[in-house]
């Protein structure tokens, strides 16, 4: 049973919608059914009377001539055929004389004349047994177990009892003529339900179907954050609307925490690899000048053979190579602060163009750009390097690279570079390790690059953002703008 | 009327119908006055269940005839009892009448004979005792003792004097021969009673009963003839004595030439009938020997 109570709203409702539209159809169908059978036999009951009546006072002057052949052709006159064939047609008219024997019947085969009415059967017994004074006429029995009705009257000439009046109705006729209300009665229900049932799936489904979507993206939680429903599902403002309002809400503020998060773990990681790096710059650096300070004074030297100075030179080129990478770790942003101007943009445009050539790039550059502009110039012009030189290289050969450089949302305080290149999409891996030293994603890079460019950014105070777009990889730079002179890198 | 196996009426009814009688016979007397069909000329004839007298459009059509050829205006008068007509008769509210035997020779005294129908060419017919089709216990009459009987009319001879004489002849007393016994006051109406079931046992004139096979075959099939009684004088056409000699000579004229004419012959075709013979007092004997034995005649 409890199966049933587990089903799903959007079977659930109908079920139980359609289960109590066909109880009550049932009940009152039933209740119908019962006062028609009720009335079918207090109609028979009126007509018996009625017909009854009639007979009786027809066939008294029959009893007093003991007229037989005239009282029979009076009891018959109501008999239409073989057999009665509808519920108010008489099956057998008697006319018992005083001592209970039969004058007259209609049928005179199973109900012979001059026979004792205890004779002819149960139904007759118990009938001549109730034929007393004090019965209240007419007197109507429905004997136990028989598939007759009967209806009795007195027979009387003026005071004078003459005897009794007996008709007979057979059940068996009521029953076809019920079976045909019943059969017009189930139709008329099962046209209703008909109507109804269909209707009822339909209402009942719509008003579940919100529900189940609901309870299907509250089971992907806490794992997921579900999307929002979709806004026509439920466009009413009832406990079910109010229910899905909040679920909206709910999710909205979800999804910007979960967003919030990620981004913070982003930053503590960067920002721990930042000073786990300059930490180790440090420790190297500092042996390194030691290094290359005796390397320097060995190769001043006359006395080195030659194979011992290659080896110092060697060392050499090996120290610097060390130094230019730790440099490159640990991101100095301490430099002379020159405005940003055009000049510097066209320098860069200049820069790159052999790469550009090469890969036969087509360079979209969108330079809102004024003659000045208050951001640290040589910083800006790594960044621009570093994000377009990537683009170039990230790029398909014979691809397209643009560039927007301008004030954000043309507002004085910040500074917006977006690079985008048709290359290759970032992958959900790359795009949460992509500013981490090392994170290469193109062979032969050394993964330095956007490492570099992100320790600039966030030691600016600014943000660095990578997302795909539009079949495109967009990098998004916002820098804040009046300061020429930066907070300096930890060193 | 018989009075065996009647239910006993209280004082009080017997009384009610002495008074009755007594209008009824007041009533007569004022009719007996004088007979008028002499001022208007119309011929009344009196129709009796001697034959099916309920078939109506042959009675129409047969008045019809009647009145053309006689040339005179014809009223039939029907009666369901012999009684009654014997009644009118007697009261010469009828100039004549289609009668069974046995009223004919109770009313000797008031009227002549006219005419006696031709059935089977011959002017006699007899009475049957019939019972239903599925009886096959009963043989005769004596098998039918102690049963449920239906008379045809307390004036008739095939359907009341023949069995009862039957009965007699066999050494019992028709009064209690039967548990209970009733009229129908038609023969027809005996063959419906036996065929019903309401009488184990009937008496009916042959002449109707083998009629009804022909027109109702439904009805007189479900009955069976165990007993046929001897021949009578088929029901005569009987005039009343007040009848003037010319129109009496006139009457019997035209029942005995209605052979003659197509349209007689196709009348006497529906009836059953072959024409008609003068007749003589002589054919009845039988039934007279009968009344006489119950102390009638």
């Amino acid at each position: 049973m409890r199966w049933l109570f587990n089903l799903s709203f959007r079977h659930k409702i109908p079920l139980w919608t359609s289960f109590l539209i066909s109880f009550s159809i049932f009940v009152v169908g039933a209740a119908l059914m019962a006062r028609a059978y009720e009335d079918m036999k207090n109609a028979v009951v009126i007509s018996a009377g009625n017909l009854g009546h009639t007979l009786a006072n027809t066939v008294a002057p029959t009893l007093l001539h003991d007229d037989v052949w005239r009282a029979f052709e009076i009891v018959r006159s109501p008999i239409r055929g073989e057999s009665a064939q509808t519920p108010v047609e008489v099956d057998a008219v008697v006319v018992l004389a005083p001592d209970h024997k039969v004058f007259v019947s209609s049928d005179p085969d199973t109900l012979p004349m001059l026979a004792a009415a205890a004779a002819l059967g149960a139904d007759w017994k118990l009938l001549s047994t109730q034929l007393g004074p004090g019965t209240k006429w007419p007197l109507v029995l429905e004997p136990e177990g028989s598939s007759y009705l009967y209806v009795a009257l007195p027979i009387t000439d003026n005071d004078a009892q003459l005897g009794h009046l007996v008709l007979r109705y057979a059940k068996s006729v009521f029953h076809p003529w019920f079976i045909d209300t019943l059969w017009q009665g189930l139709g008329l229900g099962l046209l209703v339900l008909a109507v109804l049932i269909p209707i009822n799936w339909y209402w009942g489904g719509r008003m579940a179907a919100p529900l189940v979507d609901l309870a299907q993206r509250m089971g992907m939680m806490p794992e997921t954050v579900p999307q929002p429903l979709p806004a026509d599902l439920y466009p009413y403002d009832d406990e079910l609307g109010q229910l899905f309002h909040a679920y909206d809400r709910m999710v909205l503020a979800l999804r910007d925490k979960a967003a919030l998060e990620n981004e913070m773990v982003k930053s503590e990681r960067l920002a721990a690899i930042g000073q786990l790096t300059a930490g180790i710059a440090h420790e190297i650096n500092n042996p390194l000048a030691g290094l290359i300070t005796v390397v320097d004074t060995l190769k001043l030297r006359r006395d080195l053979d030659p194979r011992a100075l290659r080896s110092l030179e060697l060392i050499d080129r090996g120290l610097m190579q060390i130094r230019d990478t730790v440099a490159a770790l640990l991101v100095q942003t301490r430099v002379q602060a020159r405005p940003l101007n055009q000049h510097d943009l066209e320098d860069i445009h200049t820069l790159i163009q052999p790469q550009v050539g090469k890969r036969r790039i087509q360079l979209e550059w969108s330079a809102a750009m004024p003659v000045e502009l208050p951001a640290p110039a040589s910083l800006v012009r790594q960044i621009l390097i570093n994000l377009l030189l990537n683009a170039v290289q990230a790029a398909a050969e014979g691809g397209h690279v643009s560039l927007w450089l301008g004030r954000k949302e043309d507002s004085e305080a910040w500074l917006s570079i977006v690079v985008r290149n048709d290359g290759t999409l970032l992958g959900d891996e790359q795009l949460a390790h992509l500013f981490e030293p090392f994170a290469s994603t193109r062979p032969g890079g050394h993964g330095l690059g956007l490492w570099v460019t992100y320790q600039i950014v966030t030691q600016l105070g600014g943000r660095i953002a990578a997302r795909n777009i539009d079949g495109q990889v967009e990098f998004v730079v916002n820098l804040p703008l009046g300061e020429t002179s930066c907070s300096t890198a930890s060193a | 009327m018989p009075t065996d196996n009647r239910i006993a009426l209280p004082n009080r009814n017997r009384r009610r119908w002495l008074i009755g009688s007594g209008c009824l016979a007041a009533t007569g007397l004022i009719g007996l006055s004088r007979k008028s069909w002499a001022t208007d000329g119309k011929i009344r004839v009196g129709m009796t269940p001697a034959f099916l007298h309920d078939q109506h459009s042959l009675l129409h059509d047969w008045r019809a005839f009647m009145s053309a050829s006689l040339q005179r205006p014809v009223e039939f008068v029907q009666r369901d009892s012999y009684r009654e007509t014997m009644d009118l008769l007697r009261l010469e509210k009828l100039d004549f009448a289609w009668i069974c035997d046995y009223p004919y020779l109770h009313l000797k005294q008031e009227v002549r004979l006219l005419a006696v129908p031709l059935y089977q060419r011959r002017p006699y017919y007899r009475s049957y005792l019939i019972v239903r089709k599925e009886n096959d216990q009963v043989k005769s009459m004596a098998d039918l003792a102690g049963s449920v009987f239906a008379y045809a009319d307390p004036y008739s001879n095939t359907g009341y004097l023949a069995p009862r004489y039957e009965i007699r002849q066999l050494g019992r007393n028709p009064a209690n021969f039967f548990r209970k016994t009733f009229f129908t006051y038609s023969h027809r109406k005996v063959v419906e009673a036996v065929a019903s079931g309401l009488a184990q046992g009937g008496a009916v004139d042959s002449y109707i009963r083998d009629t009804l096979v022909h027109v109702e075959p439904a009805l007189a099939l479900r009955t069976r003839v165990v007993w046929r009684s001897p021949e009578y004088g088929f029901p005569p056409f009987v005039s009343h004595r007040s009848v003037s000699t010319a129109d009496f000579q006139l009457m019997q004229r035209h029942l005995l030439d209605t052979p003659k004419t197509e349209a007689g012959r196709r009348l006497l075709a529906r009836l059953h009938l072959d024409g008609f013979t003068a007749g003589s007092q002589a054919l009845y004997e039988p039934v007279v020997r009968m009344m006489r034995a119950f102390g009638e005649a």
